[in-house]
């Protein structure tokens, strides 16, 4: 049978990033087909232009052999390819069917025909075995019923395609194996789906074909038969050359971040970070390795006083910092690189330069009591700019304009300006290009030999093994290995990504 | 927000302060076409109504002092809800900060206590702008602390002020000697002074609410309290990174924005009415989220819009008398401006104006949590 739906090299450029570098795939009719990668990878860009919301620079759609250009979602539906979506589309005040029907409501006269509604919809809900009410409120549904609903407004329209964008992200794992039947049930029935994930183990259990996204390219087609979590998670961070940064031995002193037994919940409420003990010491990196999800996050939250700890003890040079508001973790001597730069490390709509200050701008010689210092400010900005390579035409526009990398730059330049004792670096090159990665990554060796100790934590695995010198992986909320890099493989490491101890002392 | 921020920096674009400007003036312009539209419909002369109207706004000594009065309390209110909107809330409780700040000024001023005039004066604004603090800070405490959305509580607690202060003049504060319920005559020793004289009514307190716009400007753009209350306006999450505190800064500009309300109050009722009579706001509180809109939050701003919303004001008695039109034309011509303002890719597209570049007005964020 030739492929419903077939893409061929489709390359999307935004400024700074090459999110999508000539990616071709193709989907049979019955086929349950998953896209594996980290964030950043490039699957929401690829779903985003199947579904006409971006459109491709290179490369053409084929759908049932006939090339196609999709202008828009609705273009999309009509050609038979529908999306859930993570964040729901449903209206929480309406009824499932009057969901269903929303755009295209079946009258009766002036009237809602609803009986007719609710009719469609109970039968889509029992061909597929979806078991969803049509006549309740959506609001009054649990989450995995209102993703079910979700599913029956793209058959209502006629969908054979299905996109499943990260659909467990928000279920709990009952909910996870209810949309696991669901999924077998419509492939069952003759429909496509293209089921997106960064979780190994139910890519494993789901999919007929797994393609592996990599920084925008296909890293490579995995047979679910033939793969293991440790293949995939290999293929997911990478088997490229390995990023070389010109480094010498570290040359590890005292212990400068001590956490001790640490537990931290997530934002639901389930626990993230899991008893766990780490050191790290001055003059050394120490490279935190894990799928993302893992409790990374909330771990650099909990010790930058941005998430409260449960229970256990965060040390700095042994004063306890445990639960310290974060102004007292930035004073105490640590920089902090965050994960995501838009919505922590950033103001967009300031300028560069008060970017630059967003952590001093109250300390001399940045204000004089209340009274801020615009020139010390400037001079600050002209230094940093100038040391740190961000190219701008001036230190005055917002930092909204400027490139991914050079954003990245700005917010390096703030956090690596002070005299820090620990510098935690969290993904610190996501999505950037290779000129700026290597920049990076020269100034947080730079850190290291300055005798700073350094916790990166990175879904890279190239970019652990490029800087760390002592690698931990992290999984399930535990530290589940620490061994020195000399004795780090790839293969090793991806094994203990997926949770894989045996081999280990 | 606005392009005269860092006004002192090399890196203005003088342009792109002309295109802010030109929005505003054109939404202005293009409202009193539509309006002259409406005059002329309604049967009566377009040139008598306009000719009243800017006479009676503009037209003479008298009339420009007339202005500047109902352009204060304009100014101050207007300044209380851009201080909100800086820090990202929508403070929509003006109106019932300025009537608690007027209650509190007129109390206060109307007491006999053995001080001089002027100290007692300055005892009667303080009074204004701690009262008008105090019903800020509440809708602060209470979105800081619960999450409860300042747009409901700042609105409930205008209700409150409302019958509070019905209650208040009718009860406690009641002028014994008066029929109508109203709080006793402020001394005149205690008033806010006439600048030229009172036939030209123009008080102190005109000078004060442009000596205020200039400090919240400066407040907002120079010092580290308004870089915080600023960033946490812009982006929450990262001046929770930076290590600001957001509780700390929600209260803070509730209670500012309160107080500059309770002055706009204190100064009508020291400057103005001399006692606290009931029904008094007459929504200044409302008009000035109108302001603070036209003016994109920007405190210099708000006194060139203020004046221009006092001028309308003041402006249309003459015009209803010369032309026969309803003084309601001048509601329609401020809601008009107001459209044309929050709506300016009208304008920019009647106009042919490049567009703004997504460049938009910080309203409020977390809408419904």
């Amino acid at each position: 049978m030739s492929p419903v739906l077939e893409v061929r090299n489709i390359t999307k450029r935004f400024p700074g990033v090459l999110a999508n570098d000539h990616v071709s795939f193709t989907l049979e009719p019955g086929e349950i087909h998953a896209f594996l990668g980290e964030n950043g990878a490039g699957k929401s860009t690829l779903m985003n232009i199947l579904y006409g919301l971006y459109a491709p620079d290179e490369g053409e759609i084929l759908i049932n052999g006939q090339p196609v250009q999709i202008k828009g979602p609705g273009d999309a539906i009509g050609r038979g390819l529908g999306m859930v979506h993570q964040h729901f589309m449903l209206v929480p005040t309406l009824t499932v069917a009057e969901n269903v029907m929303l755009g295209t409501e079946i009258t009766a006269g002036l009237l809602l025909d609803q009986k007719t509604a609710n009719a469609k919809v109970a039968a889509l809900s029992a061909k597929y075995g979806l078991d969803v009410p049509p006549d309740a409120l959506v609001m009054d549904l649990p989450v995995g019923v209102q993703q079910r609903a979700e599913i029956i407004k793209a058959l209502y329209r006629g969908a054979d395609m299905l996109i499943l964008d990260e659909p467990t992200a928000v279920l709990t794992p009952q909910e996870a194996d209810e949309l696991f039947m669901v999924v077998r049930s419509l492939k069952a029935q003759g429909k496509s789906i293209i089921f997106i994930s960064h979780k190994l183990k139910e890519v494993l259990a789901i999919a007929d074909r797994i393609t592996v996204l990599r920084r925008g390219r296909v890293a490579g087609i995995a047979e679910p038969k033939t793969s293991t979590e440790g293949s995939l998670a290999a293929l997911m961070v990478g088997r490229e050359v390995i990023l070389t940064v010109p480094k010498t031995d570290a040359a590890p002193g005292a212990a400068v971040l001590t956490i001790a037994d640490l537990t931290a919940s997530d934002d639901r409420k389930l626990t993230a970070v899991d008893r766990l003990s780490l050191t790290v010491r001055s003059g050394e990196v120490l490279g935190i390795a894990g799928v993302q999800g893992n409790g990374q996050t909330e771990l650099v939250e909990v010790i930058t006083g941005l998430r409260p700890a449960q229970s256990g003890t965060i040390a700095l040079l042994g004063q306890d910092i445990t639960n310290i508001p974060p102004r007292a973790v930035i004073e105490s001597g640590v920089g902090h690189v965050p994960e995501d730069r838009h919505r922590h490390g950033l103001v967009l709509s300031y300028p560069i330069c008060d970017n630059l200050v967003l952590c001093t701008y109250y300390c001399e010689p940045f204000a004089h009591g209340v009274v801020i210092d615009d020139d010390a400010i400037d001079a600050n900005a002209d230094v940093l700019v100038k040391e740190f390579d961000v190219r701008t035409p001036s230190a005055h526009v917002n930092a909204s304009t400027l490139s991914g990398g050079n954003q990245q730059k700005v917010v390096i330049a703030r956090e690596l300006s002070r005299e820090n004792r620990l510098l935690i670096a969290a993904q610190p090159t996501r999505g950037l290009d290779v000129g700026s990665i290597e920049f990076i990554h020269r100034n947080i060796i730079a850190q290291r030999d300055r005798g700073a100790a350094v916790l990166l934590v990175s879904a890279e695995l190239d970019e652990i093994l490029a800087l760390a010198d002592t690698i931990a992986v992290m999984f399930k909320g535990s530290i589940i290995a620490t061994l020195p890099r000399a004795s780090a493989t790839r293969e090793s490491l991806g094994l203990l990504m997926a949770g894989v101890t045996t081999q280990e002392p | 927000m606005a392009a005269s921020e860092r006004a002192a920096r090399p890196s203005i674009d003088i342009r792109q302060t002309m295109t802010d400007l030109l929005v505003p003036a054109l939404a202005i312009f293009t409202a009193l076409v539509i309006g002259a539209v409406i005059i002329f419909f309604s049967g009566a002369s377009v040139a008598a109504a306009y000719s009243g109207l800017f006479s009676g706004a503009l037209g003479s000594p008298k009339a420009i002092a007339n202005t500047l009065v109902e352009a204060t309390p304009y100014i101050l209110a207007g300044l209380a809800v851009a201080i909100g909107f800086k820090c990202g809330l929508f403070n929509v409780g003006a109106e019932g900060q300025i009537i608690a700040g007027s209650l509190g000024s007129a109390i206060v001023g109307a007491a006999t206590i053995p001080i001089p005039g002027f100290i007692h004066l300055l005892l009667a604004l303080l009074a204004g702008a701690l009262c008008g603090a105090f019903w800020g800070a509440i809708p602060g405490i209470l979105r800081a602390r619960t999450g409860a959305h300042e747009v409901i509580t700042t609105i409930m607690l205008n209700y409150v002020a409302i019958r509070l202060a019905d209650f208040l003049i009718k009860g406690p504060f009641r002028d014994r000697t008066s029929t109508a319920p109203r709080t006793p005559t402020i001394r005149e020793d205690v008033w806010l002074p006439y600048l030229f004289g009172p036939e030209y009514r123009l008080h102190a307190g005109f000078l004060l609410a442009i000596a205020l716009a200039i400090f919240i400007w400066w407040l907002l753009e120079k010092t580290t309290i308004g870089f915080e209350i600023r960033t946490v306006g812009q982006n929450p999450d990262a001046a929770q990174y930076a290590g600001m505190s957001i509780t700390r800064n929600f209260v803070l500009a509730m209670s500012l924005s309160g107080a500059l309300a309770g002055l706009a109050g204190a100064c009508t009722i020291l400057g103005v009415e001399h006692n606290y009579k009931a029904a008094f706001s007459g929504g200044y509180g409302f008009d000035s989220i109108a302001i603070t809109l036209l003016a994109s939050s920007n405190p210099i701003g708000i006194i060139p819009a203020a004046i221009f919303w006092g001028a309308l004001r003041n402006g249309a008695g003459l015009m209803q008398l010369q032309s026969g039109i309803s003084i309601n034309l001048i509601n329609i011509i401020q809601a008009l401006v107001i459209i044309f303002v929050a709506a300016d890719q009208i304008v920019r597209w009647i106009y042919r104006l490049p567009g703004s570049g997504g460049k938009r007005i910080t309203f409020t964020r977390g809408w419904g949590g």
